[in-house]
Formats: C-alpha cells, sequence, structure tokens
C-alpha cells in the first residue's frame, strides 16, 4: 500500500493497527473525551437526590478559594461606579454556548445587575454596548436595577466588530464626572476574538490606568493578549469561561467589593440622609413619579420631598438618601466571618475532641468525612452558608464554649 | 380560593426562646421591671409550650423547633424533626416516648447548668443581653438544611420571642442575619415580652416581612401567640394582622450615639459622624477638604456628554 492521502501511517498493510491508528488519529483533546465515562461517577445521597459529582472536589476547591480570601481584613471599595461593557459584535451570535453567546451574556448581565446592587446598595451600575464597532452608552449610571434590564432586554441583536478601544474610552468619559471617593470599574464581557479600533489602544490603556480605572473582563472565546494587558495594567482580573455555568460564576465573583488600592479614589465624607418612613394612610406628590401616592414613602430631611423607594437621589435637592441597612449590608465585606478550622479524621478518633454527633449549626448527623469545627463540630456547608450570608453570629455563641469543651 | 400546592400551608417554625436567667431573674424581682412582677419564666414556658402543642394540632404535618437563647450560649432545645429522621439507634434508652413538654423542660435543665457553668468561667461579662445574633444564625443554619433536603418542604419561618434589650455589639451580627433570612425568604416575627422595644427586631420583621408586636398585657401571652403568630404564611394573605406603627430607620452617629436623619459617611469604612471632622476614628482615613459636587453643575456636564 502505497501512502496514504491524509497522511496516515503509510506502514500499515492490515487492518490490525486500525485502532492504534485511530488512536494516533485523534487529537490530545479527542482523548480525554474518549476515555471520559463520567456518567459512571453519578451517586445518589440517602434521600435519592443526585450528587454533584465529585462533591469533596468541589468542597477542596471552595475551600481553597475561602482561604485565599482570608487573611488581613483588606480594604474595600465600597462605593463603586462600575460601567458594564456587552460585545454585541457578529461573534456574540455563536451558539457555542446556549442558546447564543450573546444570550448567555444578556442572562449573566441580568443576575449580576441584582446581584451588584443587592451587595452594593450604594454604588451605581451604567451598561455599554459595543456594536458594528462603535460603543454605545446603553443606561446612565443610576441605581435602579429594573431601568438597566429592561434597556438590555430590548436591545438585544449583535452585528459587526467589536473595539475595546472604543469602549473604554466612553466609559472613562462618563467616569470623569463622578465624585473623587468613588471607586471606578469597568467590567467587560467580550465574545470577540479581535479588537478594530481607531488608534493605538495602548495609549487608552495607560490614560485608564491614570483616571484609576480598573478594568476587568470575562471572555467567552479564547484568551486575549490585549485584555490580559488591559487588566494587568489596571488592576483587574481577566478570566475565560468554559460553560455557560461557568460564565455566571465568573461573572458574579464581580459584585462583592474588590480590593481598593489605596489611590484608586479620595477619602471623604459624604454627606448621606436617613428619611423616615411615611406612616400609612398620608398623601403626598411623590417627586420620582409626579403622581399621587397614598401611603408608605420616605421623606427627604433637606427638603422633604417625597421618595417611593431607597436607596436613591433625591429628585429636588440632590442628597443621598439611604437607610442603616443598606449601611449594614455592606458591613460584612468590611468585616468578614472569620474561617472555621479542618479537623481530619485520625485527630477525632484519638479522642482530642471530645466528639460531637450533630453539627452544631443544624444538628444534622455528622459524617466520618473530614469536619470542620470552629471548636465546636459544625458541617462543612453550615461554615460555607454563614461566610456566604457573613453570618457571624453564631460565632459570638462558639466562642464562649470553648471553656467547656475538653481539649 | 384552595392552595396552589399541597403545602402551601405546613410551617417550619423555628422559636427563639428567651432563656437568659439574669433577664427572668431580675424581671420577678421587678428590679428593672415596669410590667406585671407575677410573669415569671415558668409562666412564660407555660404559654409557649401550650403554644407549641397547638402548633402541632393545626396540622399534624407542622414542624416545630426551639432554640434557647442565653446569656453567653445558645442550644437547641427541641426538634420534632428529630423523631422521624434520625435512626433511632441512639433513643433505644428513651424507651418510653417523652412528651414534648418533658423533652423541653429536660433538654432546658441541661442548658441552664451548661450556662452557670460557662457564667463562672466567664466572670460576669455584659449579661443585661442575650445573644439574639447567635441563634438567628443557628435557626437559618437549620432552616438551610431544610430547604436543602427533599421538597416539597414545609415553608419555613423564625418567631422571635425577647425579653432584652438591644445589643450594640450584635448589631452586624444581627443585621447580616436578617439580610440572609431576606435571601432565603424567611420571614421573622417577633414578639417582645420586655419592657423595651426592640429596633433591632422592628428592621427584622420590616425587611422579612414578618409581623412585629409588643403585647401591651403579656400574662395574656398565649392569646397574642396564638391570634397573631400561630397562622401559617399561605393563611397570612387573609387575615388582619397587626401592623407596626412606624419603623426607625434612622441611623446613630458613631461618636454621640443619637439618631440623626442627616449626616455624613465615610467612603472608606461607612462610619456615620453627625458633623464634619478631619479624620475618621474608626479607618483613620484623612478626609480632603472636600466640596459636594454641585448636582446642577454635574448633570449639564452629563449632558454635554451624552
Amino acid at each position: 500500500m502505497g501512502p496514504e492521502e491524509d497522511g496516515t501511517n503509510p506502514m500499515d498493510e492490515d487492518g490490525d493497527g486500525d485502532a492504534e491508528e485511530q488512536g494516533r488519529d485523534m487529537e490530545a483533546w479527542e482523548k480525554a473525551y474518549a476515555e471520559d465515562r463520567s456518567w459512571e461517577a453519578l451517586t445518589e445521597d440517602a434521600s435519592g437526590l443526585l450528587l454533584a459529582v465529585d462533591v469533596t472536589q468541589q468542597q477542596r476547591q471552595h475551600r481553597r478559594r475561602f482561604a485565599a480570601s482570608k487573611g488581613p481584613r483588606i480594604q474595600r471599595g465600597i462605593i463603586r461606579y462600575v460601567f458594564v461593557v456587552c460585545d454585541f459584535s457578529r461573534a456574540a451570535a455563536e451558539a457555542d454556548f446556549k442558546p447564543s453567546r450573546m444570550g448567555a451574556v444578556a442572562n449573566c448581565v441580568e443576575a449580576f445587575v441584582r446581584e451588584f446592587f443587592d451587595q452594593n446598595p450604594l454604588s451605581h451600575l451604567g451598561l455599554i454596548t459595543i456594536r458594528n464597532g462603535v460603543a454605545r452608552r446603553l443606561t446612565d449610571l443610576s441605581g435602579s436595577p429594573e431601568a438597566h434590564i429592561r434597556a438590555l432586554r430590548a436591545n438585544l441583536e449583535c452585528s459587526g466588530d467589536a473595539s475595546i478601544q472604543n469602549a473604554i474610552d466612553l466609559a472613562r468619559g462618563y467616569l470623569s464626572s463622578i465624585p473623587s471617593y468613588g471607586h471606578r470599574e469597568v467590567v467587560i464581557l467580550y465574545s470577540a476574538l479581535s479588537t478594530c479600533d481607531p488608534g493605538d489602544i495602548m495609549d487608552s490603556i495607560a490614560e485608564c490606568k491614570k483616571a484609576n480605572i480598573r478594568c476587568s473582563v470575562v471572555g467567552l472565546s479564547a484568551e486575549i493578549y490585549i485584555c490580559k494587558t488591559l487588566c494587568d495594567k489596571t488592576g483587574g482580573v481577566y478570566s475565560v469561561a468554559i460553560s455557560e455555568s461557568h460564565l455566571k460564576e465568573l461573572v458574579l465573583e464581580h459584585a462583592p467589593p474588590p480590593p481598593a488600592v489605596a489611590e484608586s479614589a479620595v477619602a471623604s465624607l459624604v454627606r448621606m440622609g436617613f428619611p423616615q418612613r411615611g406612616a400609612e394612610g398620608t398623601v403626598a406628590l411623590c417627586a420620582c413619579h409626579r403622581e399621587v401616592k397614598l401611603g408608605g414613602g420616605y421623606t427627604c430631611p433637606r427638603c422633604k420631598a417625597r421618595v417611593c423607594e431607597l436607596p436613591t437621589e433625591c429628585h429636588i435637592c440632590g442628597l443621598t438618601l439611604v437607610s442603616s441597612p443598606h449601611l449594614a449590608r455592606s458591613y460584612h465585606h468590611l468585616f468578614p466571618v472569620p474561617g472555621f478550622e479542618e479537623v481530619s479524621v485520625q485527630l477525632q478518633s484519638m479522642g482530642k475532641f471530645d466528639v460531637l454527633r450533630l453539627c452544631y449549626g443544624c444538628q444534622q448527623e455528622l459524617p466520618t468525612a473530614a469536619v470542620y469545627p470552629l471548636r465546636v463540630m459544625s458541617l462543612w456547608r453550615c461554615d460555607r452558608f454563614c461566610r456566604k450570608q457573613g453570618n457571624s453570629g453564631s460565632e459570638t455563641g462558639v466562642s464562649t464554649l470553648q471553656a467547656a469543651l475538653l481539649f | 380560593m384552595d392552595a396552589l400546592n399541597a403545602t402551601d400551608d405546613i410551617s417550619q417554625v423555628v422559636i427563639l426562646l428567651e432563656a437568659n436567667p439574669y433577664f427572668w431573674g431580675g424581671r420577678s424581682n421587678g428590679a428593672h421591671s415596669t410590667g406585671p412582677a407575677n410573669f415569671t419564666f415558668d409562666r412564660f414556658l407555660e404559654h409557649v409550650l401550650l403554644f407549641i402543642n397547638s402548633l402541632h394540632l393545626l396540622n399534624q404535618a407542622n414542624r416545630i423547633v426551639v432554640i434557647a437563647t442565653g446569656a453567653t450560649s445558645c442550644a437547641y432545645l427541641y426538634d420534632s424533626n428529630a423523631a422521624e429522621l434520625s435512626e433511632n439507634a441512639r433513643t433505644a434508652r428513651v424507651s418510653k416516648k417523652l412528651s414534648v413538654v418533658e423533652k423541653i423542660t429536660q433538654k432546658l435543665e441541661d442548658f441552664m447548668s451548661k450556662e452557670a457553668v460557662y457564667d463562672l468561667n466567664q466572670g460576669t461579662e455584659d449579661n443585661r443581653y442575650s445573644l439574639l445574633s447567635g441563634s438567628l444564625s443557628m435557626a437559618l443554619c437549620y432552616i438551610q438544611r431544610i430547604l436543602r433536603g427533599p421538597s416539597p418542604h414545609p415553608l419555613p419561618r423564625i418567631l422571635c420571642l425577647q425579653g432584652t434589650p438591644d445589643a450594640p455589639p450584635q448589631y452586624i451580627a444581627v443585621m447580616n442575619a436578617i439580610f440572609s433570612a431576606q435571601r432565603s425568604l424567611v420571614p421573622i416575627d417577633a414578639c417582645i415580652v420586655g419592657n423595651h422595644h426592640s429596633a433591632f427586631l422592628q428592621q427584622a420583621t420590616h425587611i422579612t416581612g414578618g409581623i412585629y408586636m409588643k403585647p401591651p398585657a403579656p400574662e395574656g401571652l398565649f392569646e397574642y401567640l396564638s391570634m397573631v403568630f400561630a397562622t401559617d404564611l399561605y393563611s397570612r394573605k387573609f387575615l388582619q394582622l397587626p401592623r407596626a406603627s412606624g419603623v426607625d430607620f434612622r441611623a446613630s452617629c458613631f461618636c454621640h450615639k443619637k439618631s440623626i436623619d442627616m449626616g455624613f459617611v465615610c467612603s472608606v469604612c461607612l462610619s456615620i459622624f453627625c458633623k464634619g471632622q478631619r479624620t475618621c476614628t474608626t479607618c483613620n482615613a484623612i478626609f480632603a477638604p472636600s466640596k459636594q459636587p454641585n448636582p446642577a453643575a454635574a448633570a449639564a456636564q452629563k449632558r454635554k456628554v451624552s
């Protein structure tokens, strides 16, 4: 047999080496899928629900991430002004993310907007889209999530090229007019593999660095050098998603306040008002909708105008109006819950710890696998829940128990 | 109108019981109290136990958990799920079935003796306050466990029976617990058996959509509990329940602790001050002599850019 046209091994005379030939035909990434039998790893727990594949591996990853975020208390940028840039170029019409990259991005941005205002009630968000090589502002920097989501859903079409330089120049223009105590950020959700810029993008990046704007990128296609440079120079985070759930996870990582560089914002005293809630039955003209409203509502302490919901800026006098729970919402970023320590099974059986059968937090049976006590035994899941929601209450109850437990 | 799901009127109630011995002891002495001096802890416990039994009567699928809030620690007193869910290997020694009342009183005695031990070791802490943040956290952990279990699960809610006044050091922890209850859609109800209104619980009930009540006659506690707090979440739509007259959302300034309606907030650590000053006392940030951006000028600039 002469050499094959497709360049396979010409030495094979018969069909013996077929399997081997196929093995050599496959790329390395194909081989990974050929041997992958992930359905065999599915297990069920006691109540018949499917467990995630390799729970311990996931738990270990989570623990690593928490351990990384532990450590000395770092200053965080609490009052943030963020622009989210969505890439609606023709690369966003690809269907490798379901339903399309654009659809996946829209879902993630919607979830991000809600989560952002939940975690950062004092911050503002704006949306920018890139289409046909031009960047346009979709919504202004404001504090209400519904307006952003509505504008995004009304504008879902993609065409043309993507341009990073136009996007960051536009964002920089808007972010130049915000007060100096705010932290400026740009989060780009980039689907394209290239950028089509009118000038030298490195100049734009230098300008961003000078203006203290922290740019982060979440890529959907592949890692791009210019995005990496942008993020490295401005102190942001660059990540590339490999599936829809991974994309959502990466985007939501930008919701909690990032660590702040000391020079990026000037510390100043911001004047804020704490309005009282009106009694039921009061009739007033509300300043936001310009119509008569019955009951409820809040009164600005400076100009006595009525606003419907908090947090907001008074429409008449411009005073920032918040309620104390909104400030308290950010305290858990500033005072994080201290970590729990892990205790391996061997130490338990050595009798070093007074063995408790039930988790302190939720009274569930402790498994014999490694558990996580802070001087009392608690399930790892309870610990994760406590840290995620910032519940430090159990710690105050727990710290006094150390006197009683036998160590 | 029928319930949308079969489990709409099944509740998982977590009751946080005030068990601070300093509060109940001081009360019966009449030392700090202005209320009736004969509303002692055993009377209070009677009302609560009656209430628990009546919850079981309302719907046999109702599940109840009781957590005691002490001065230095908290503990689970009763869990109606435990008998159903446990493997029964350990309950062999409890061969006779204990009633709810007996279970709770037994656990309460254990809890009180542990509290006495901690107290001796701790010295005199500030025992005027109970550990509300601790018991709220435990309640939320328990509810998370229920929500992770097989669906359909009962609708969870938390009932807080609070006597002691609010503890300022627990503010952040309590607010975090309130926000996580809000995220998990768990209403927090509050029934105040002490003398002072509780600003924390007023905010908690307002944010999570629960009921706040301070009975004017606490010796009739069972009536208030069964009229107001016994109904499940689905049926509350059909009832006229007491509405809080006003929720005080004003913050208090860090320097004088008086409540203010307009103040200055440090942009780094969010501490609240009633008048401007050069540095922040909490985070030592030095403030630039700032002038507030004129809203008219900022609006004009925005118009120019767009």
